[in-house]
C-alpha cells in the first residue's frame, strides 16, 4: 500500500521549464533573448546561472520571478503554471513564494533595517504583529545584523545591505529566492560572505536559491552551474558530478 | 493603513526642502483665500447689515405695482387700511417676526422760511419702526433719539445744506394723491447720518403726522418693514409669507400684495453678489494652486522613485497598495499646508481686528471693518484643498500603481 502512494506522488520542483523562449520587440526586429530553455531545479538547491553579459541570465531570472511572461514554452514555479497569471496574481505570487534579491540591494530607504525585513510580512503577507516580531529577528539574529536593525540604509555597508536584502528575501519563507548578480557592487571578500550567507540560509530554511553571475570566481560556490550562451543553455554542472554539455 | 501613513510621512520627510516649498505654497493660498473671504464677507454682511438694520428691515410688503414705481413715492399705491389690517393680522401671528413698521413715503417741500427744497419723508410710529430697524437710532448724530408727534428728524445733508440746526422750526409741504397741497410745521428733533443705499437721505415723521400733511382720513400704508428673529430665515420666510398673502387678491382677481426680501430693495445686493463671486473666483485660483504644485510634486516623487516602486512591486506589493502610498502623501502634504494656513490665517485676522481696519464707503468714512471668518468657511476650504491634493496626486500615484516591475527596476 505504502509503495503504490510513494509511485503516486509527483515530484514538486522548485522550478520547471520546457522549451522556454522569450523574444523582445526592439522597434521592427525582434531579438529572441532565450531560445528554447529546458531545465528543472529541485527543491532547496544552491543553483546559478553563468554567461557572458547578454547571455540571457536576467531575462531568465525575471521569468522564473514572475516579473516577465515567455513568449513560447511553458514555466511552473513552485508547481504553479506561471504563464497565465494576472498582474494582481502574480504580485500575490511573488509575494508568497518568491524572494527576491538585487545587485544594488534595493532597500526601501525610509525604513530602518528591521522595518525593510518587516516590509513584505507587513504590506504584502499581513502577518499578525507577534509572529513578524519572531520571523524578523530571527532573520535578523542569522544575516548577523540584530545590531544594526534600527539603523537606515544609507547608514551601513554594501555588504550589510546584502545581507539586509537577502533576509528581507528569506523572511517571507519563500519557495526559492532569486538573485540577479547579487555580488555585482561587492568587493570579493564581501561577495564570498553574502554568499557564505546565502549558503547558510539554503541550509538552515531549505529553500531553493536561484542566482546569476558573470563572475567566475563566485560562480564556484554553486552547487548547479547553468551555463548561458545567446540565450541558450550549453551547459550544466553538478559541483562533484558530471558535466551535461 | 497605519504603516502606509508612516511610509508616507518619512517620504515626505525624506524631500524637507521640497515638501516644505510646496506645503507653504498651499499655505500662502489659504491664508490669501481665508484674508478674502473674512475681510470680504465682514465687508457685506457690515453693509447688508447697515441697510437692513437701519433703513430697509430685512424685506418689506408693499401693495403690488408700487415697487414698480418707488422713486416716485407713487400714494396712489398705497395699502388701504382693511388691506393693512390682514397683513397685521398675519405678522403679528407668525413667529419669526421680531418687529413690524408700517410707513408712509412721500416727496415734499422743506422750507425755512428762508429757503425751499425738495425732501423724501417715512412717516412712521416710532416704536414700531425703531424695533424694526434698530440701527436707526445710531444714525441720530444730533438731538434726542426719539421721535414724538411735531417732531421731525432729517438727513445731515439737508440740515447742512439748509443750515438747520436741532429745535430750529420747519415747514413741510406736500401735494396729497387727490393733489391738494399741504402743509405742516415741525421742530427738528434729530439730524441723521446719510448712508449709502435706498432711503439712506430720507428724513422721518410720525406716521399720524405723515397722515396730516396728506390729509388722509383714513389710515393708508405705503410698505411694511418686517424684522426677523432669526436673518438666516429671510428666504423661508419670505416665500411662507408670500403663500400666505398669495390668496388675498382685488376685485380683478390679480394680487394685493408683493413680499420683497432687501436683495430686490437694495442695488448693494449686486456688490455683494460681486464679493460672492469674487470669492469664488479666489477659491477657484486656490484650486489651480493646489492642484498643479501637489500634481507637480507627486510627479517627481514618482518619477524619483521608479526603482523603488519596481522593487515594491516586485516583492509582491499590491498595485493599489502602491497607489494609497502616493495618494496617503499628496493627502498629508495638502493637510499640512492647509492646517498652517488655517493657523496662520486665523492668527493674521485676530491682528487686523486687534489693529482695526477701517474704510469709507460713499459718503461714510471710518468705518470699522471686523474681519470675521465662520468656522464653517475654514473648514470648507480646508476640505476643498485637502480633497484637491488627493485629487491632484491620482494620476501620479495611478502611474506609479500600474509601473511594470520589470521596467521600474531597470530604470536609471
Amino acid at each position: 500500500m505504502g509503495l503504490v502512494v510513494a509511485e503516486n506522488i509527483t515530484k514538486v520542483y522548485s522550478v520547471v521549464a520546457t522549451k522556454v523562449s522569450k523574444d523582445y520587440q526592439s522597434g521592427e526586429i525582434a531579438i529572441r533573448a532565450l531560445n528554447e530553455v529546458s531545465f528543472e531545479i529541485e527543491p532547496a538547491s544552491f543553483v546559478s546561472f553563468v554567461g557572458p553579459s547578454g547571455s540571457g541570465k536576467t531575462t531568465l531570472l525575471n521569468l522564473i520571478g514572475c516579473l516577465d511572461k515567455p513568449t513560447k514554452g511553458k514555466l511552473k514555479v513552485a508547481g504553479t503554471d506561471v504563464l497565465h497569471l494576472d498582474r494582481k496574481q502574480s504580485a500575490s505570487f511573488r509575494g508568497n513564494n518568491i524572494g527576491f534579491i538585487f545587485q544594488d540591494f534595493n532597500l526601501i530607504p525610509v525604513l530602518t533595517v528591521y522595518e525593510n525585513i518587516e516590509y513584505p510580512l507587513l504590506m504584502v503577507q499581513n502577518i499578525p504583529g507577534g509572529e513578524r516580531k519572531k520571523r524578523i529577528l530571527t532573520m535578523l539574529d542569522a544575516v548577523g545584523m540584530i545590531d544594526q536593525k534600527d539603523k537606515y540604509p544609507d547608514q551601513i555597508s554594501g555588504g550589510q545591505k546584502q545581507r539586509v536584502a537577502i533576509a528581507r528575501a528569506l523572511v517571507t519563507n519563500p519557495k526559492l529566492v532569486l538573485a540577479d548578480e547579487p555580488t555585482a557592487n561587492l568587493d570579493h571578500k564581501t561577495a564570498f560572505l553574502v554568499l557564505e550567507s546565502m549558503k547558510k540560509m539554503r541550509n538552515e530554511f531549505q529553500t531553493t536559491f536561484i542566482f546569476s553571475t558573470h563572475d567566475q570566481k563566485i560562480v564556484g560556490e554553486a552547487e548547479i552551474i547553468y551555463n548561458l550562451e545567446d540565450g541558450e543553455l550549453v551547459g550544466k554542472q553538478v559541483k562533484g558530478g558530471k558535466t551535461n554539455a | 493603513m497605519r504603516n502606509l501613513s508612516k511610509i508616507a510621512i518619512r517620504n515626505l520627510l525624506r524631500y524637507k526642502r521640497r515638501t516644505l516649498l510646496t506645503a507653504s505654497l498651499v499655505t500662502i493660498g489659504v491664508i490669501f483665500v481665508l484674508l478674502f473671504i473674512s475681510i470680504s464677507g465682514s465687508f457685506k454682511n457690515m453693509m447688508v447689515g447697515q441697510m437692513t438694520d437701519s433703513m430697509l428691515g430685512h424685506l418689506e410688503v408693499h401693495r403690488k405695482g408700487y415697487l414698480a414705481s418707488i422713486d416716485n413715492l407713487p400714494l396712489n399705491l398705497n395699502l388701504k387700511l382693511q388691506a393693512y389690517q390682514k397683513l397685521e393680522g398675519i405678522l403679528k401671528k407668525e413667529p419669526e417676526v421680531e418687529a413690524f413698521s408700517p410707513r408712509i413715503k412721500f416727496g415734499g417741500m422743506f422750507s425755512t422760511f428762508v429757503e425751499t427744497t425738495n425732501v423724501r419723508l417715512n412717516g412712521v410710529y416710532t416704536d414700531a419702526e425703531f424695533k424694526t430697524v434698530p440701527l436707526l437710532t445710531s444714525r441720530i448724530i444730533k438731538g434726542a433719539k426719539t421721535l414724538n408727534k411735531g417732531e421731525i428728524l432729517i438727513p445731515d445733508l439737508l440740515a447742512a445744506g439748509m443750515k438747520v440746526n436741532v429745535g430750529d422750526t420747519v415747514v413741510v409741504i406736500a401735494t396729497n394723491k387727490d393733489g391738494s397741497i399741504n402743509g405742516k410745521q415741525f421742530k427738528v428733533a434729530g439730524v441723521l447720518e446719510s448712508i449709502t443705499g435706498p432711503g439712506g437721505r430720507d428724513g422721518y415723521i410720525h406716521f399720524e403726522d405723515a397722515m396730516a400733511v396728506l390729509r388722509m382720513e383714513e389710515m393708508e400704508v405705503s410698505e411694511v418693514a418686517i424684522r426677523l428673529k432669526d436673518f438666516g430665515q429671510l428666504h423661508a420666510f419670505s416665500d411662507k409669507l408670500e403663500r400666505l398673502l398669495s390668496g388675498e387678491v382685488n376685485k380683478q382677481g390679480k394680487p394685493i400684495y408683493e413680499v420683497s426680501t432687501w436683495e430686490k430693495l437694495s442695488p448693494f445686493y449686486n456688490v455683494a453678489r460681486m464679493i460672492d463671486a469674487m470669492a469664488f473666483f479666489i477659491k477657484l485660483m486656490l484650486i489651480a494652486v493646489v492642484l498643479v504644485s501637489i500634481m507637480n510634486v507627486m510627479i517627481m516623487a514618482v518619477y524619483e522613485r521608479i526603482r523603488e516602486i519596481g522593487t515594491i512591486a516586485a516583492i509582491g506589493t499590491r498595485p493599489g497598495k502602491i497607489l494609497s502610498m502616493f495618494v496617503l502623501e499628496g493627502l498629508f502634504l495638502g493637510t499640512m499646508g492647509a492646517l498652517a494656513g488655517d493657523l496662520i490665517g486665523g492668527v493674521i485676522i485676530l491682528i487686523l481686528n486687534r489693529v482695526g481696519i477701517t474704510f469709507d464707503f460713499g459718503r461714510q468714512t471710518g468705518l470699522v471693518l471686523s474681519a470675521t471668518i465662520a468656522p464653517f468657511d475654514v473648514l470648507m476650504i480646508s476640505i476643498i484643498v485637502i480633497f484637491i491634493s488627493v485629487v491632484a496626486s491620482l494620476q501620479p500615484a495611478f502611474k506609479a500603481s500600474r509601473m511594470e516591475p520589470i521596467k521600474a527596476l531597470r530604470h536609471v
